[in-house]
């Protein structure tokens, strides 16, 4: 597989403050990788420098083989940029939009095609002054995917969508995977990062403090269960049967307990609940969640 | 990859300006205030001056009918207006909803977005001058001085891509659209007053008038309104005045090269018309 972004040591400073303190990541071509974070985390600041907006303090960048600092036609031919905030003449009607930035590229998609794709197709007679806030953003969409680039960024995809708008572009997002496509997003959804990218790094204060597979970041695949249920009426944390080397904790009603082993903990819990007969209500074994896991990187949980 | 199995080549410069010109064509004639401000209000002035001062004549240029020289006067204004005033709040507002920063992030060269930008604004210049000439001639017995035709022709053009190089400038130069409209008006409407634009200024104090020779209006005023003057002799080029026009036009190229931006000065200003 051909690396399609590179990232090296990358900084970026305004001034004294570093926005970017030194991060690396690669992304490999066909791949959907994920920048997740918190607001002035730094990633529009990163991925504006690889779209070619602002320079860098230091470090080294690649794009699609070239330092976006330098690429000028012939890599903006091949990228397809969705700003996070971006006009549009409001005055041109969709279809003419669409029709006009296709016609800056050597190859693009049909515009019709790609107004249906983003479920703009009622809107194409429309003037994009009329456009609701999540109507523009697929109108983005649109734009980023005319030329038919073979890498999109996209900044922020579905802030500001329904539920039902961001899944339809959720789908919009896994085709254009299909279709080979890269894709580097940035997001502070973790449900989008989940559901999207095939790699994941969070960012906070201008640094990666993890990065993997949506299953596996912060160790969440080997990180301990959590078991829990409602106490029984009538029962005390002492009835309970051993449940391994740990101890189980009461959380206002709740019995709580973390473990490596959740199998055998669930075992000795149930056969003691049925040998009884009670039920354990609520009962549930979690791991944590990428939400938990972001909450603890990024220091969002203090 | 994908890309080498495609084909399809790069869209030529030329068709590419031609489509983009006839895109901000489109553009201007979609918005009520631009349409207004370009070819309406001059028009207007026309209208109300020649309907004023019908019959006079005009002692300082040798007894002509003053419509002789409103109308080259007026076609001056209508100039100003499009090219100068119109690309100032354009750009600058368009900057800052972040139009010109998508733009930047296509494969569209920047020449060919700033150049269709400037040769729209010439065109409705062209436009407006036709309209005002032909309304002149219909309502008002406005002479073409068809010897010197070729000369108006020029020296619009000329002045024409000087208040554009200036709009471009000025545009540069303004923090946030917001304040654009202000500053076009403000570094305007008072020029055009001492220009010998509504009417001539010999009688003003000569400081006044030393003022106004310091701007490329009174200049660009001077040279139309001579093509106009059927008492001037030979082909009706004002070399001295076009002069100071082509110089300021090439001070206004000079700071728009440096200075031009495609992004929005102030985050604010694009996260604020976001949520519109």
């Amino acid at each position: 597989m051909a690396t399609a972004i590179r990232v090296k040591d990358l900084h970026k400073a305004y001034g004294a403050v570093a926005a970017v303190a030194g991060i690396s990541f690669e992304v490999v071509e066909g791949e959907c990788f994920a920048l997740l974070g918190p607001n002035g985390a730094g990633k529009t600041t990163t991925l504006e420098i690889l779209e070619g907006y602002r320079d860098r303090s230091g470090g080294s960048v690649e794009v699609l083989g070239v330092d976006p600092a330098q690429g000028g036609r012939d890599l903006r031919e091949r990228i397809g940029i969705v700003l996070q905030s971006a006009g549009i003449d409001r005055e041109l009607t969709v279809g003419e939009v669409v029709a006009l930035f296709g016609g800056y590229y050597p190859h693009p998609r049909d515009p019709g095609e790609v107004i249906e794709l983003v479920g703009l197709g009622e809107k194409r007679q429309a003037r994009c002054r009329t456009l609701s806030g999540g109507q523009q953003r697929r109108l983005d969409l649109a734009l980023g995917i005319v030329g038919d680039p073979d890498l999109i960024f996209l900044d922020e995809p579905t802030t500001g969508f329904d539920p039902s708008a961001r899944r339809r572009s959720w789908e919009l997002i896994d085709s254009l995977r299909a279709l080979g496509k890269t894709i580097l997003l940035t997001t502070h959804y973790m449900d989008e990062a989940q559901n999207l990218a095939d790699r994941v790094a969070i960012l906070a204060a201008g640094r990666i403090v993890a990065e993997g597979s949506p299953a596996s970041l912060g160790g969440r695949d080997v990180a301990e269960a959590e078991i829990s249920f409602r106490l029984p009426a009538g029962a005390g944390l002492a009835d309970l049967p051993p449940l391994g080397p740990a101890r189980p904790r009461l959380d206002d009603g709740r019995v709580v307990l973390r473990t490596e082993a959740p199998t055998g903990a669930l075992h000795a819990l149930t056969g003691w609940a049925l040998a009884r007969r009670v039920e354990l209500e609520g009962l549930a074994v979690t791991r944590p969640s990428l939400e938990d896991v972001y909450l603890r990187l990024t220091g969002g949980d203090r | 990859m994908s890309t080498q199995t495609r084909t399809g080549s790069r869209p030529a410069t030329g068709p590419l300006l031609l489509r983009q010109v006839r895109h901000q064509n489109k553009l201007f004639l979609r918005n009520p205030f631009s349409a207004f401000f370009s070819l309406a209000f001059p028009l207007m002035f026309l209208l109300l001056l020649g309907s004023l001062n019908a019959g006079q004549t005009l002692e300082a240029r040798g007894g002509i009918p003053y419509i002789q020289f409103l109308t080259p006067g007026l076609l001056a204004f209508a100039v100003v207006s499009t090219c100068y005033t119109g690309l100032v709040t354009g750009v600058a507002m368009n900057r800052d909803m972040g139009i010109l920063k998508r733009v930047r992030g296509t494969p569209l060269p920047a020449s060919v977005y700033v150049a269709a930008r400037i040769l729209s604004s010439v065109w409705f210049s062209v436009v407006s001058a036709v309209l005002m000439v032909g309304v002149g001639v219909a309502l008002f017995d406005v002479e073409v001085v068809w010897r010197m035709l070729p000369a108006a022709v020029g020296t619009l053009l000329l002045g024409a891509a000087c208040f554009c190089a200036l709009g471009m400038a000025v545009a540069a130069l303004v923090p946030n659209g917001e304040a654009a409209p202000a500053v076009a008006n403000f570094t305007v409407l008072p020029v055009v007053f001492i220009s010998d634009l509504f009417f001539p200024m010999d009688a003003a104090p000569a400081w006044l008038r030393a003022l106004g020779s310091v701007f490329p209006v009174k200049h660009f005023a001077l040279a139309l309104e001579a093509t106009f003057n059927p008492l001037v002799t030979g082909s009706g080029w004002s070399w001295g005045h076009l002069a100071v026009v082509a110089l300021w036009g090439l001070a206004g190229v000079l700071v728009a090269v440096r200075k031009f931006q495609w992004e929005p000065r102030s985050p604010g200003g694009s996260r604020r018309r976001r949520r519109r």
